[in-house]
């Protein structure tokens, strides 16, 4: 029974992409084929985070070879969380996406899309399970191969030349990341998590900064850390606006979970990251100024995100388990509120054929606007700026007070970037809304009523799911707070890994 | 230490190339940038030579064998990059026909950006701009030389 629900969310959506594949001449099979699945998955997220909270970390060794030889998939309370909300997110933009036509029957792009994103979503999985180092490369592997199939759809010069750039930066961090796992597994001789997590304290000092340093770069390359994040605002904007939004909730989040996920297991560190406090003011200082100077509602968007994966940074620079309770809840805020920011966007955008701010912006009385679509945006722009009583501010409140509790010099000065940014963000979003409350009318192409229902419905969907995170903050925080002290205290993963070895 | 020397070279290599401006080099310098890894992935398993797999009972010395660990994770990087190298090459292949030219040019906005400000400096009333950037070609302009054959 373990075993099916940790194995499921990686096989069906894999098997399932090929499945569609054959499929390619009846649009409406591979409609229904993803979203079914995508349910099923979703169903199945929901019932491991359950499993795992009250029976704990759920492992699985693949073919009977038991972990140190074999790769094993781990499920603990942390990767089950991020799985579903990960899940909820593809469901609702696969809706969006169906509605807004990158998936629907009338376009030819619709072919490639439904498996390219059930691979995407498969690899997503892994990613969060996979329960050693080598594995956790294939699994970016599959998930990045789809998404350099998705960003390219039906591709023009401008999305050609961001697909470029995209697949060039994404191929050569991988290709780090294979010799950060050749280095690791020359020095310890093994790349399985738990084995690993005993290991690594044995090693001398500077081969331990040198391999934990290897692999911040690796995955600050994949999250968009600054100085690393040139390549996200030049490419993720060209994509069709679905594709934008689940690129932009959960590729850059999957490399935030993977510096996670080694930094905390592998180099386990008692006191403040300074490295890591500089890259996290850096990246949320940067970001949001970045985002101010933009024109382009999307690349504002893109910056934003940047600017905000230095939220995340911030809990696990400070190394305890409140400060990553903070991380973890901010990851899922975030992936929702951004999914939600770029859907609602895309709304606006095909309704006035521009994404330019100032062209988007009508004059006054034109009354191009939808009062449905502006309370769509405010609600989690509001949230991402962190206003009360919305996800992003409990999410905020929660790394403001780990940082207070910690009280050293690094804790302020990471307090202080936050608040700033947080205030610009608001600045940025202004902007943004003054241009989506009223826009210009203009003669964009008539949707069908059908359409609008099911872009409109997803977009709403996903604000709902934000409004929810508020609703559901307490139990919420003490999920979060519970995967936190596993993720602080590793001996919690190793033995459960190893125990899995012996039989029964 | 021929292989150090060796993964060291394709390493500079790579990265020497994968700095240049036409998308044919830098694919290139990709390439030889995975040869490095893979190598050092195969360095990491221990000294060359010995069989990764000895069959019960063989003749020789048993305790001697490669270990078949970083040769099998070499394997499974090998196709992944050959895999990516080629949708590469496929998407280089379009970006030549659509525009004529195989350079990694400089983002349009990145450029409007960049040129605001001093726009701005040099006459304070035309901010914003109501209409984008007329210095900047259009993406959709094609390049004036070549085109596709």
């Amino acid at each position: 029974m373990t075993t099916w629900l940790v194995v499921l969310p990686v096989l069906l959506p894999l098997l399932a992409g090929g499945v569609s594949l054959t499929l390619a001449r009846r649009a409406s099979a591979q409609r229904v084929l993803t979203a079914a699945v995508l349910t099923v998955v979703l169903a199945d997220a929901v019932t491991l985070l359950l499993h795992v909270d009250r029976d704990g970390t759920a492992v699985v060794a693949a073919g009977g070879w038991r972990p140190p030889l074999g790769i094993a998939l781990v499920a603990d309370l942390t990767a089950a969380l991020l799985l579903t909300v990960a899940v909820l997110v593809a469901l609702a933009v696969l809706v969006f996406a169906v509605g807004q036509g990158t998936a629907g029957d009338s376009s030819e792009t619709a072919v490639p899309f439904h498996p390219a994103y059930l691979l995407l979503v498969g690899g997503i999985g892994l990613a969060f399970l996979s329960g050693d180092l080598f594995n956790l490369f294939v699994a970016f592997e599959v998930m990045l191969a789809s998404s350099y199939v998705l960003i390219t759809l039906n591709a023009g010069e401008a999305r050609v030349q961001a697909g470029m750039t995209y697949v060039m930066t994404s191929l050569t961090s991988s290709l780090l990341f294979l010799t950060a796992i050749a280095l690791v597994y020359g020095a310890t001789g093994t790349v399985s998590f738990a084995e690993l997590a005993d290991r690594t304290a044995d090693l001398p000092g500077g081969v331990r900064t040198a391999l934990a340093s290897f692999l911040l770069v690796v995955f600050g390359i994949k999250a968009a850390v600054v100085p690393l994040h040139f390549w996200l605002p030049d490419s993720y904007p060209t994509a069709p606006a679905p594709i934008t939004a689940v690129f932009a909730a959960l590729l850059t989040k999957v490399g935030v979970y993977a510096m996670v996920r080694t930094q905390t297991l592998l180099f386990p560190r008692d006191d403040v990251w300074w490295l890591l406090v500089w890259a996290a003011v850096a990246t949320m200082l940067v970001g949001i100024l970045g985002a101010i100077a933009q024109d382009n509602v999307n690349r504002l968007l893109s910056f934003t995100l940047v600017s905000h994966i230095g939220f995340m940074l911030f809990g696990l620079a400070l190394s305890d388990a409140a400060g990553l309770g903070g991380t973890l809840l901010y990851i899922v805020h975030h992936i929702v509120v951004q999914a939600s920011l770029f859907l609602v966007t895309g709304l606006v955008v095909a309704r006035t054929g521009t994404s330019a701010l100032h062209r988007m912006e009508g004059e006054e009385g034109e009354g191009g606007g939808s009062p449905v679509v502006a309370v769509l945006f405010m609600l989690p722009a509001l949230s991402l700026a962190g206003l009360p009583p919305f996800s992003g501010f409990i999410a905020k409140f929660a790394l403001l007070r780990a940082a207070a509790a910690d009280g050293g010099a690094a804790a302020w000065l990471l307090s202080g970037a936050a608040l700033v940014t947080s205030l610009l963000t608001l600045y940025a979003m202004v902007r943004v809304w003054r241009a989506v409350s009223a826009p210009a009318a203009r003669d964009a192409e008539p949707v069908g009523h059908g359409a609008r229902t099911l872009t409109v419905g997803a977009a709403a969907g996903m604000v709902a799911a934000g409004l929810a995170i508020a609703v559901l903050a307490g139990p919420l925080a003490r999920v979060a707070e519970r995967a936190a002290a596993d993720l602080n205290r590793p001996e919690t993963y190793r033995h459960a890994v190893t125990a899995s070895e012996e039989p029964g | 230490m021929t292989m150090a020397l060796v993964v060291g070279g394709l390493f500079a290599t790579g990265v020497y190339l994968m700095l240049q401006r036409s998308l044919m080099r830098t694919l290139l310098g990709l390439i030889l940038l995975g040869h490095g890894t893979n190598l050092l992935l195969l360095v990491s398993g221990g000294a060359p030579g010995d069989p990764p797999v000895v069959p019960e009972g063989a003749s020789g010395d048993g305790d001697r064998f490669a270990d078949p660990l970083p040769q099998a994770m070499a394997l499974t990087a090998i196709v992944i990059t050959f895999g990516i190298t080629t949708f590469l090459l496929a998407l280089a292949y379009r970006s030549w026909r659509l525009a004529g030219h195989d350079e990694v040019r400089d983002d349009i906005e990145d450029r409007r950006i960049g040129t605001v400000g001093e726009r701005a400096d040099a006459e304070p009333a035309a901010l914003p701009p109501d209409d984008p950037a007329p210095d900047v070609p259009a993406p959709e302009d094609p390049a004036p030389d070549g085109g596709p054959r």
